[in-house]
């Protein structure tokens, strides 16, 4: 068997909260969850707020205990205590000891994550360079900006050097600057061979960083797939853009779809008139500026999907595109 | 798995120190230096009394209200504040979270005690000139009294573990307030009938009995306390913590965290 | 949710047992150290520090003081201890706490003022105590009749026990017995009626069990005493009569037209020794009694529960 091991599978997960007074009204977080991530892959597991994803994440976390289901993460069952060590995660809008300043705080998880003393010593620097953090030795965890928090929780999540990286939100509270850097992070820690498993609301950070994603809603699965499968061409149908903001006649025949953005017009034009449409634009003298298959956005899969979960019989339960 | 336990309860006692909530300490200083020169002016034999008696229960006053106003906040604002997330997603397990904190509070509480015994005996010295044998007997009352934060302790944090901090201070603080007046209670209980008294008894046993900690004044008056007593009340000691700190685990253990 | 289990399992079985191992130690430090609370406790022997003490919660504390006093008591007498030292202090706290805790005062009339090993022996402080109560209280006839109690039967004053049943006969709903006894102390004093009416009226009058239970004993008491007198009276009229002491006590009845042996409250039958002097046959069992004992009998332990 040459395959690797995949390094999550959720096994029908469930969570049902017992609300109201007399804890009789059930709520649904999570409906059974069936999902598989594959090691060495960025997956983003997407949804609007309060679908579910940081239900999900708590419950692979051992936070908080499933009503149906089970896990396994890298190998081994989500609730062993061990494989923690092979794991790091990101929560939502950390907080930390705010007495604490960054390299003690570090210093702490490493002692719990059973880094050895001179292990910590070498790589506590070393993690908070990697986040933008190097010179704010002595300053008190309390002290520190949203986006310093926030790179304070990567340091942590990566500090013990784990295989599988959960973050959850990782982007929320930086500014372009910092979300930059964490995607330039997170690529670089698939090229060291380890998986990351985040969530996120915000698709176009899911569109560039993923190999694959799960969207959910509402506690329920919608679609999960590899992005580029996602999305694809659109059948037969390609984008032309051209200089100018002059429309002539004989592409309004050939596309129902021509808008002027700037100081060019865009143009959506089926793949076999592609040809007539080039024809037509030298013919005009107008420059041709780029032809291009048409893809949808993961937004667009993203609003197919949720519409569909608002017709009652609709179960798409991870299909691959 | 005791090097996590221990990490924990180091960075509970940095916290509380960085909490400045060593700081007490200066309040206790000036009430007994108040308290031993004030005492100056009455009479010889009972300086050492007030000095002794103050001292000692000031000592536990304090130490009982420090105990119980960080331990009812030790696991629920690490859950509210969701640091308990990251801790959590380590491999270390709930009960040594909860043991660590255990140990970082007590151990916290033995500092403070240990300096304001230092003081007490420093103010004995002021009043008294010199030690007698029978000063030594303070040891074991100090001992008695670091064996009643101990069980204070476990109790804040049990309550930590489930409950709000207002209500975990309220319950902890009665049970402390029951518990000194245990004695009375299986009183009551003696002289009662029925089911009163069955329900007399059992809250009688089950709520901690601080009186017998309690040696205070027969420490005062220099009175000698008996070898068997020193090694039943360390065995209950341990025995009700041991108990408390087992129900706490059971309920964090099952906790769902918001 | 296998190392969960384990953490469980073992958490719950600590719980379990170290529960049951601290009860079962409680209750031997019980046995340890009865006493302790109390001294401490009358380590403020001051009942005005007390007060100030309690922070206002004078109610509760006088409960808690006043189950000590009964507890204290009780469990000294059972040991057959020779002193009560701290009864009257924790009397006197009691009532500074509360000083309408009417069955304190009794408490004092009964047990403060009679001597050890029955009591703490110290008349005078019942006497303070009952006008403490009085001064407080000054509608209640039953205090009025405790302290003539406390002047009558251990200080043997009686002007100022006639006086007391007096003030106190005046009050509404008296018991009857006070006028009378205030009229009877008037004219004459230390006879058996006036002291069975005295003990009657504290039986018939309290709810108290050890109060009625010692003045029971008080009235049972008080027959053997009584009986022992007029048994002796009739040895002496027989050795007026016939020169010589009687033979038995079957004899002596038989001269006296007793219908049989006379027999004590217990129901064992009075003895008469060789000098002539009546006995009782078990005086251990009359612990209040002041006649018919042989010459040199030492009183044992008090049978009083």
């Amino acid at each position: 068997m040459n395959r690797a091991m995949p390094a999550i599978e959720i096994l029908g997960l469930e969570k049902i909260y017992k609300v109201g007074f007399w804890r009789k009204r059930p709520k649904r977080a999570l409906e059974p969850l069936h999902l598989t991530v594959e090691e060495g892959e960025i997956f983003g597991f997407l949804g609007p707020n309060g679908a579910g994803k940081t239900t999900t994440l708590k419950l692979l976390m051992g936070l908080v205990f499933p009503t149906a289901g089970s896990a396994r993460i890298l190998g081994h069952d989500w609730t062993d205590p061990e494989v923690k060590a092979q794991i790091g995660f990101l929560p939502e809008q950390p907080y930390f000891y705010d007495y604490l300043t960054a390299g003690e705080l570090l210093d702490y998880y490493g002692q719990l994550s059973g880094v050895s003393a001179a292990d910590r010593k070498r790589r506590i620097p070393e993690v908070l360079a990697r986040v933008g953090l190097s010179d704010i030795k002595g300053v008190q965890l309390r002290k520190f900006s949203k986006g310093m928090l926030q790179r304070a929780g990567i340091a942590q999540a990566i500090l013990h050097n784990p295989k599988l990286v959960f973050f959850d939100e990782p982007m929320s509270g930086l500014d372009p600057i910092g979300r930059r850097e964490v995607r330039d992070l997170m690529e670089q820690l698939k090229q060291e061979g380890k998986t990351v498993f985040f969530s996120t609301h915000i698709l176009s950070d899911a569109e560039s960083l993923c190999d694959r994603v799960a969207i959910i809603h509402r506690g329920v699965l919608r679609g999960v797939g590899a992005v580029e499968d996602l999305t694809s061409t659109v059948q037969g149908k390609v984008e032309v853009v051209w200089q100018g903001t002059q429309i002539p006649a004989s592409m309004k025949n050939l596309s129902s779809d021509c808008h002027v953005t700037g100081d060019c017009v865009r143009a959506v034009i089926s793949e076999s008139q592609q040809d007539l449409a080039i024809d037509a634009l030298r013919r005009e003298r107008l420059r041709l500026i780029a032809i291009t298959p048409l893809r949808t956005s993961l937004e667009t899969y993203f609003m197919e999907k949720l519409q569909h979960a608002e017709k009652p019989m609709e179960t798409a339960v991870g299909t691959n595109a | 798995m005791s090097a996590r336990i221990y990490y924990i309860a180091r960075n509970t006692f940095r916290e509380a120190v960085r909490d400045r909530v060593l700081y007490n300490l200066i309040a206790f200083a000036l009430l007994l230096s108040g308290a031993a020169i004030l005492v100056g002016e009455i009479s010889i034999e009972i300086e050492r009394l007030v000095v002794v008696d103050l001292g000692l229960s000031a000592l536990t006053l304090f130490g009982v209200v420090i105990a119980i106003f960080i331990g009812i906040g030790l696991v629920s604002k690490e859950i509210e504040k969701r640091t308990l997330y990251t801790v959590l997603s380590r491999p270390v397990r709930r009960w040594e979270f909860i043991v660590g904190k255990f140990c970082g509070l007590a151990g916290t509480l033995i500092v403070n005690a240990s300096c304001m015994a230092i003081g007490v005996f420093g103010a004995l010295l002021y009043v008294g000139h010199k030690f007698g044998r029978p000063d030594a007997w303070i040891f074991v009352a100090l001992y008695f009294i670091i064996l009643e934060f101990l069980i204070i302790c476990s109790l804040s944090l049990f309550f930590s573990s489930f409950s709000s901090p207002l209500l975990s201070a309220v319950f902890a603080f009665s049970l402390f307030v029951a518990g000194s007046f245990s004695a009375d209670l299986r009183g009551f209980a003696s002289l009662a009938h029925g089911v009163t008294r069955w329900f007399a008894m059992g809250a009688a046993y089950v709520i901690p009995n601080f009186s017998t900690l309690n040696v205070i004044s027969n420490v005062a008056h220099q009175q000698p306390l008996g070898m068997h007593l020193v090694v039943q009340n360390t065995f209950y000691a341990l025995f009700y913590t041991t108990a408390v700190m087992s129900g706490a685990v059971l309920i964090f253990e099952r906790r769902n965290l918001k | 949710m296998t190392s969960r289990s384990v953490t469980t399992v073992v958490a719950s079985a600590c719980l379990v047992v170290s529960m049951t191992a601290s009860v079962l130690l409680l209750h031997r430090i019980d046995r340890l150290h009865p006493r302790a609370t109390l001294e401490d406790v009358l380590y403020v022997s001051s009942p005005k520090i007390v007060k100030r003490a309690s922070l206002g919660f004078d109610g509760l504390m006088a409960c808690i003081y006043w189950t000590r006093t009964v507890q204290y008591f009780g469990s000294r007498h059972m040991e057959r201890a020779a002193s009560f030292n701290e009864l009257a202090p924790l009397l006197e706290i009691t009532t500074a706490l509360d000083p309408n805790l009417l069955p304190a005062y009794q408490f004092g009339a009964s047990f403060l003022a009679p001597p050890p090993p029955n009591g703490a022996g110290d008349p005078e402080r019942a006497v303070q105590l009952m006008k403490f109560g009085i001064a407080h209280n000054p509608d209640d006839w039953h205090l009025y009749y405790d302290l003539g109690f406390v002047y009558y039967m251990e200080l043997k004053d009686y002007k100022d026990a006639a006086e007391a049943f007096e003030r106190g006969s005046q009050l509404p709903d008296a018991h009857p017995f006070l006028k009378i006894l205030a009229g009877r102390l008037a004219e004459q004093s230390g006879d058996f009626t006036t002291a069975r009416m005295l003990w009657t009226a504290t039986y018939e009058s309290s709810h108290e069990t050890n109060i009625r239970q010692n003045a029971r004993e008080h009235l049972k008491d008080l027959k053997v005493d009584e009986d022992v007198t007029n048994l002796q009276a009739a040895v002496t009229r027989f050795g007026q009569r016939n020169g010589r002491l009687p033979a038995s006590m079957e004899e002596l009845a038989a001269a006296e037209h007793l219908p049989g042996v006379p027999v004590d409250p217990d129901g064992k039958p009075y003895k008469l020794d060789a000098d002539g002097r009546v006995l009782v046959q078990n005086p251990d069992s009359f612990p209040f009694i002041t006649q018919g004992f042989p010459p040199g009998y030492k009183a044992g332990p008090p049978k009083f529960q």
